[in-house]
């Protein structure tokens, strides 16, 4: 009897646990556990502890004590916090309106058939795939005040007599740091813009060209149209990734000529990390939501008119 | 084939073409031409008369052996390997769980979780940082490779999930019922059919997810602080510059060699790294 007890035991354990996977519900649950695990204590958690601690006076070494808005209170006095967010709207905006039209230039001009096509392709996306940061150092080194190639040919080419101090000047380390930006975010925008246009059947154009309409008014009235879901959520990734920079503006600049380049990122972590002050530092970050927020629901809002319509 | 006559084909379509392949690319030639020049070469100033900045005839290796010798590279190049390789694997682990379950279960939510994983995909690692920092002290993590380990997926893990999920959604239910009605159980059906029928998506987001964690830059250089378990880009950084004397002979041949895994594994699989980047975009 016990043996036969024992033999049924094991036969009915597994299939309960089997029958609850068969139920939908219960195979979503175990199914979804590790990834709530995971984002729920390194995105909601420090998510929740950042509010907190944005709220308190704490430094490195000390908790510190709730102190309300006292963080933010001094953030808006501050003139270097205001640099740094006209910087990031300045950079964001810029960088994408170039990426942008650039990105669009070189989609079409791939959109063709020609020998070499797919090497081309690979190449080009080089730029995108190598880590930033490496990416960027070669750019300093291109920049440097001393050394830098580009002032060796803008005076060879008869352009300049005196060297230009690229990262030396507030206006032109935006400008160097823009450049760099552009340069990494082209290839992106082109390879989407790319799939999005090989989408688009060409029978659309040739019909809308036996109708008469000039090479423009094709891209205006019929590529254009088809293609601009594509290019909304390229936007929203770009916009952000761009909104939250970091990587670039610490290698090219640190945030400097006298604090002339900080964008939310680069100013949270001067605060934050170099200078200990953590409760101020999560605060800058934190200034970052409300704008990152908007720029999602208007985004994601405007991307399901488009695709209903 | 391009159409026209010969000079409008060049001037509107090759010699763009040419130009902005040129410009994307130059930054990489300077690398690996900066990293075979001896220091004789590289620092004269821009305008000296006999400065031939584009080419060498004295290649020479000496920052290279600087690097391997002088700095812990190979140590912080294994770290990045490692760590890349590991935070991977646990992101597709659960991206593809996760990625099946919002695509092909009905329970309820799914389209809420669904549109919550894309809101958790938008949010930036700079967002977090100096909290993740604290937390991760807390968690006595800090300093180890699985300070990033750990924190890797929360960036990776929403980007899997939703690449997954527009793979899940491209097969058709039948393919399932057909394994149901001979009899086998939902579990296996997802294990023995589904999964390796999305195979060629789970590569494409296994390949990028490598590199993406590769290329994060914040956490690692907040989160690790002693010279033997940084990654290449934190090292690279930290030691290659003292003060305000740049290495840059070394620099650049830490950037070209930490480059080259990343590229190396982009070339063998191009195909699979563009169809995962446009698939995420059309969503």
């Amino acid at each position: 009897m016990a043996i036969t007890a024992l033999g049924s035991t094991e036969v009915i354990r597994p299939s309960v646990r089997q029958r609850k996977l068969e139920d939908e519900r219960w195979l979503a649950l175990v199914l979804l556990t590790p990834t709530a695990i995971l984002l729920g204590l390194f995105i909601a958690y420090p998510f929740f502890e950042g509010v907190m601690l944005s709220l308190s006076s704490a430094r490195v070494g000390d908790p510190g004590k709730f102190v309300w808005f006292k963080n933010f209170v001094k953030l808006w006095n501050d003139n270097i916090f205001w640099t740094a967010v006209w910087n990031t709207f300045w950079y964001t905006g810029v960088t994408t309106v170039f990426k942008l039209g650039l990105g669009l230039w070189l989609a079409m001009l791939l959109n063709r058939h020609f020998r070499g096509k797919a090497i081309v392709r690979a190449f080009i996306l080089l730029p995108f795939i190598i880590p930033t940061v490496l990416s960027t150092f070669a750019w300093k080194w291109m920049f440097d005040p001393t050394f830098s190639v580009i002032n060796w040919s803008l005076f060879r080419l008869g352009l300049i007599s005196a060297r230009i101090n690229w990262l030396g000047d507030a206006d032109l380390a935006m400008a160097s740091i823009m450049v760099v930006n552009i340069w990494r975010g082209v290839p992106f925008f082109a390879i989407s813009l790319l799939a999005g246009l090989q989408t688009i059947s060409p029978e659309l154009n040739e019909a809308a060209a036996i109708d008469g309409a000039r090479p423009w008014n094709r891209f205006w009235y019929v590529t254009w149209p088809l293609l601009l879901p594509v290019t909304m959520v390229v936007m929203l990734f770009s916009v952000i990734q761009t909104f939250a920079d970091f990587q670039l503006v610490y290698v090219m600049t640190g945030g400097g000529p006298a604090n002339a380049t900080h964008l939310f990122a680069t100013y949270a972590y001067q605060i934050g990390i170099v200078s200990g002050l953590l409760s101020e530092g999560a605060a800058v970050s934190l200034a970052m939501f409300p704008f990152l927020f908007i720029i999602v629901v208007v985004q994601l809002l405007y991307i399901r008119r488009v695709e209903v319509r | 084939m391009i159409e026209g006559a010969l000079w409008r084909r060049w001037t509107f379509s090759y010699l763009p073409l040419i130009l902005f392949v040129i410009v994307l690319l130059f930054p990489f030639y300077w690398m690996i031409i900066t990293t075979f020049r001896p220091d004789g070469e590289l620092y004269r100033p821009w305008n000296a008369a006999n400065n031939m900045p584009f080419w060498t005839n004295k290649p020479t290796l000496e920052h290279i052996t600087y690097l391997f010798e002088e700095t812990n590279f190979a140590r912080w190049m294994f770290n990045t390997m490692f760590i890349a390789a590991v935070s991977t694997l646990i992101s597709l682990f659960c991206g593809v769980l996760a990625g099946y379950a919002l695509a092909r279960l009905n329970f309820p939510w799914a389209g809420s979780l669904g549109t919550l994983i894309f809101v958790t995909y938008l949010v930036p690692q700079t967002l977090l940082f100096i909290p993740l920092a604290e937390i991760i002290r807390d968690f006595r993590l800090g300093d180890t490779p699985w300070s990033l380990i750990l924190t890797y997926p929360t960036f990776l893990i929403p980007f899997c999930t939703w690449l997954m999920m527009g793979y899940f959604k491209a097969i058709p239910k039948e393919l399932e019922e057909c394994a149901r009605i001979d009899g086998a159980s939902r579990w296996k059906a997802m294990v023995y059919i589904i999964i390796p029928v999305a195979v060629p998506g789970i590569l494409s987001a296994g390949i990028i997810a490598f590199t993406l964690s590769w290329n994060e830059f914040i956490y690692a250089l907040v989160f690790l602080s002693s010279p033997d378990q940084k990654t290449v880009a934190v090292g690279v950084t930290s030691e290659l510059i003292r003060g305000d004397v740049f290495f840059w002979g070394s620099l650049m041949a830490g950037a070209l060699l930490g480059s080259i895994p990343v590229a190396v594994v982009y070339s063998f699989f191009v195909e699979h790294y563009v169809s995962g980047l446009t698939g995420s975009v059309k969503g």
